[in-house]
């Protein structure tokens, strides 16, 4: 076999990674490189570098550092048993084109996963090695997400949050069985405890810095996780609940999901069609729901249809709204935030001009109408000084009358 | 002439802004406007190369206020004006000029957020964030370097509005310790390393035009966009076609989102796993694995092997695939195998009309050699792909207890690879809430002699004698 050029690794690698959809940069330490020897800044908010067609941002290099694996993970393109091409990239390699696309700003830093190779831990020196290289060689001050392998040696992983912003640990499936059968050398247990070990060092390092100025940070962006959609029988009901209890135990920033998607040369006990990508954005708006707008997860799960996984056709929000309508109409010159942030089509920006406006004005249906995309949305859940829904709250056709005239044909359907 | 027989005679004013974002100047004449009590029609504000012919009556010195009165301005309305003085709507200072007027008598006007005036303010201060951030996102640097080899970047940038001298520190703070410029059609800042230096408007002539890490750029992004899921509206709210010109990675969209379903397509069909419904009667499972060719297997000159025995047994015996013999007859363990292993089962007393039969993977692998066809092992790939069949089989017998003859049966039944001497002797809980033993498998003992024959042979028999005991258990 001949030698890999830089290109076709960066290809084999990058492919390799799509399928992780965290590329967030954003919630870490402010820094710049004023004063240092490289380069980079971290300024609160993440840049999206760029757009792919897939609609989602390209804000970090995320590779992995190699796609060999001892791993049999049935969803993963990278298990052992696929055909899939190989390659590997040294840490330094990794470090010196992430150091190329930065200085011309493509990006804001590094997201570096990798297979497992030899054993977890060998593989997680050189994540560290990599991140080391960037950090201190390079006095490197931008971004960097590290994949910490659950299995490796936990002083590993500490080194990895002193280099990183962000670290994270997939929990890859919502339900235990899903994890035996889909992923079998993972342990879900191994990957609580792990998240478990990175709480604790977060917190510590946080009350470190309280007290002394110079404590070394820890992963100052926190821990996040992600989970597969769709590549079990988990329902939307199972999946909220383990979103809300990783956000309860392990103080995630963020829970990430993955609609399953085809991979190339994928196992047979997989389902093998478009990844169901409505199915993960409703599990987003759930996962908003919960995290701005005061929605307990039982809540969310009230939404739930009788198969226990939300309606496609409307968001959680209408579909919680639907089942709770003696919560309404909601009288917009009077009702508390929380009262507002429960009606279907008012965000918290809107929620929060609503409250500013109210206070010189007496708010008319034509106001809110300014103050949100739809008012026809809106409507049906509230009062106004010149409006009241009357009947149509109760209606029973309510929900066709707010949900989308016409389903909207798939771009590729079969 | 006192500054109040001004505004009595009607003199309008004129105030030219001597840079298009000079948000002091600004403030200092709209405060000494507003304290002579000049009213927002009374005054046109003309930014630079602006057309200020219409209000060319219009008194170019301002009135001197008589007294230091106090104007007022709320947090909200300066961090908005700061903003909106960069917006390249020429009318922006005397939309503002207008508000601070209004605010005068509101000083809580900027809460009021269904204000028609407030909302426009709002938008302009909203699209200029948004026209720095894209700026922040989108410059591209390209490398080049001078005759002594330092490396200078350059980037070539449209902003919508003034904002290149505002951004001037972000770029600044990130790359402190590179050499760089940023030219654009509103003015160009250029850093060395330690001072900020301004000049005026470029061309995109004037920017070095390619560089070769943009393939490397280019490479990766066409790898990071994953085909099966094309959505072409969210890319272009995020990054209107405005920008694209200017990005290296944006000439490869057109091709990925053309190339896109034919591509999703081909990964459904590499993988070619797209099995119907799982049959539900046995009767259809043996139909159906004599057309499966979801792998290479099914195409060698075989026959689909079906598994054999009671539809509701208790204990189903899994093997890994058929023999030359079992090939020729279409059934399960009738070779030398299956014959060891009837014997095994008749010591240690299990019926095996009693039980179901059947393998891992459904046709027998081989290599030609001569006129012989010698065993192949199926690969791990192979047993994933078989194990949509076996799975259907178990769903309809049912099987109390599961017992995986050699590490392929086994890997069949748990997904992974297990080493037999680890597991067996021990059952495992499988996700149904049957149980799996795991032993080896017969045709083992048929290769091995001597001591190692005896001991494996009598592993064997306490795996099956352990077996029975279970099974009696189970039965009670």
């Amino acid at each position: 076999m001949t030698a890999l050029d830089t290109m076709q690794k960066l290809e084999i690698l990058a492919d390799a990674a799509k399928y992780d959809a965290s590329c967030a940069s954003s919630g870490t330490a402010k820094r710049n490189s004023t004063g240092g020897k490289g380069v980079g800044s971290t300024e609160g908010m993440g840049i999206c570098h760029a757009y792919a067609p897939d609609g989602r941002c390209i804000s970090l290099l995320k590779i992995l550092l190699t796609n060999h694996c001892i791993f049999d993970c049935h969803y993963c393109i990278n298990r052992k048993s696929s055909n899939v091409r190989r390659a590997r990239f040294t840490p330094r390699e990794v470090a010196d084109l992430t150091l190329t696309f930065y200085r011309r700003n493509y990006i804001e830093g590094l997201f570096l996963s990798s297979g497992i190779i030899k054993s977890s831990n060998h593989t997680m020196e050189l994540l560290v090695e990599t991140a080391r290289i960037l950090r201190e060689e390079h006095d490197f001050r931008g971004y960097i997400h590290l994949k910490t392998i659950p299995e490796a040696d936990p002083e590993l992983a500490h080194q990895a949050g002193l280099y990183a912003d962000r670290v994270s640990i997939n929990v890859e499936l919502p339900t235990d069985s899903g994890l035996t059968r889909l992923a079998p050398d993972k342990n879900s247990r191994q990957i609580e405890g792990a998240m478990g070990g990175m709480k604790m060092a977060i917190r510590q390092s946080k009350d470190e810095r309280k007290r002394f100025k110079h404590a070394p940070r820890f992963a100052p962006g926190g821990q996040s996780t992600q989970m597969i959609v769709g590549a079990d029988a988990a329902t939307d009901s199972d999946i909220v609940g383990k979103a809300s209890r990783l956000y309860g135990n392990f103080k995630l920033r963020r829970v990430y999901y993955s609609a399953f998607s085809p991979i190339p040369d994928a196992s047979a006990v997989l389902p093998l069609k478009r990844p169901p990508l409505m199915r993960e954005h409703r599990l987003y708006q759930s996962d908003w729901l919960m995290r701005f707008y005061g929605f307990a997860p039982q809540e969310v799960m009230q939404a739930t249809e009788a198969d226990g996984n939300l309606p496609l056709d409307i968001d959680p929000k209408l579909a919680w709204a639907l089942k709770f309508r003696d919560r309404f109409p909601v009288d917009v010159n009077r009702a508390s935030r929380e009262d507002l942030l429960r009606v279907p089509g008012l965000g918290t920006r809107a929620v929060g001009q609503i409250l500013a406006s109210r206070r010189h004005r007496t708010l008319r249906l034509d106001d809110v109408g300014k103050l949100t995309v739809s008012v026809a949305k809106v409507r049906p859940f509230i009062c106004t000084a010149d409006w009241r829904p009357t009947l149509l709250t109760d209606r029973a056709d309510l929900r066709s009358l707010l949900a989308p005239k016409q389903e909207q044909l798939e771009l590729f359907a079969a | 002439m006192t500054a109040l027989q001004h505004v009595k005679l009607g003199t309008y004013y004129v105030v030219h802004m001597p840079e298009p974002d000079d948000f002091a100047f600004w403030r200092e004449r709209a405060r000494q406007l507003v304290q002579c009590d000049v009213p927002p029609d009374r005054v046109a504000w003309v930014e630079p190369g602006g057309n200020g012919s219409l209000f060319s009556h219009g008194d170019k010195r301002l009135p001197v206020p008589e007294d230091d009165k106090i104007i007022r301005a709320s947090k909200r309305f300066l961090s908005i004006a700061k903003n909106v003085c960069h917006h390249s709507d020429p009318e922006r200072f005397s939309l503002l000029y207008a508000m601070l007027w209004r605010l005068q008598s509101n000083p809580r006007l900027m809460e009021d957020k269904a204000d028609s005036q407030v909302r426009r303010l709002e938008d302009m201060d909203k699209s200029v964030r948004r026209d720095a951030h894209k700026m922040h996102a989108f410059v591209r640097f390209r490398m080049v370097e001078d005759d002594e080899g330092n490396e200078h970047y350059v980037a070539w940038f449209e902003p919508d509005h003034h904002i290149v001298r505002r951004e001037a520190g972000f770029f600044v703070r990130r790359f402190a310790n590179m050499h760089w410029s940023i030219l654009t059609p509103r003015g160009c800042i250029h850093w060395d390393g330690e001072t900020l230096r301004e000049s005026g408007p470029a061309q995109k002539s004037d920017a070095p035009q390619g560089d070769p890490a943009e393939d490397l750029w280019r490479k990766y992004y066409a790898s990071i966009f994953n085909p099966a899921r094309l959505k072409i509206g969210a890319m272009l709210k995020e990054m209107p076609r405005k920008y694209w010109k200017n990005m290296p990675e944006a000439a490869l969209i057109p091709e990925l989102v053309a190339g896109a379903q034919r591509r999703e397509s081909e990964m459904v069909d590499a993988g070619a796993l797209e099995f119907e419904d799982r049959p539900e009667t046995l009767a259809a499972i043996d139909k159906a694995i004599h057309a499966c060719r979801k792998c290479p297997i099914g195409n060698l000159d075989n026959q689909a092997v079906m598994g054999e025995g009671p539809d509701d047994a208790a204990l189903m015996i899994v093997g890994e695939q058929p023999g030359d013999q079992e090939d020729q007859a279409g059934k399960p363990f009738v070779g030398p195998a299956g014959q060891v292993l009837d014997a095994a089962l008749e010591q240690a007393g299990i019926e095996r009309r009693e039980t179901y039969v059947t393998n891992a993977v459904k046709h027998f692998k081989y290599v030609q050699r001569g006129k012989r066809r010698l065993h192949q092992s199926p690969t791990a790939k192979e047993i994933d792909v078989c194990r949509w069949w076996h799975e259907a089989e178990r769903a309809i017998v049912k099987p109390k207890v599961v017992l995986a003859l050699g590490a392929s049966a086994a890997r069949a039944m748990l997904g992974k690879t297990v080493s037999i001497s680890k597991v067996r002797g021990e059952p495992l809980a499988l996700d149904d809430g049957s149980e799996l033993w795991v032993t080896a498998h017969p045709s083992y003992l048929l290769r091995l002699d001597g001591d190692a024959k005896a001991e494996q042979e009598r592993l064997f028999a306490a795996d099956l004698a352990a077996l029975k005991d279970r099974l009696a258990q189970l039965a009670q």
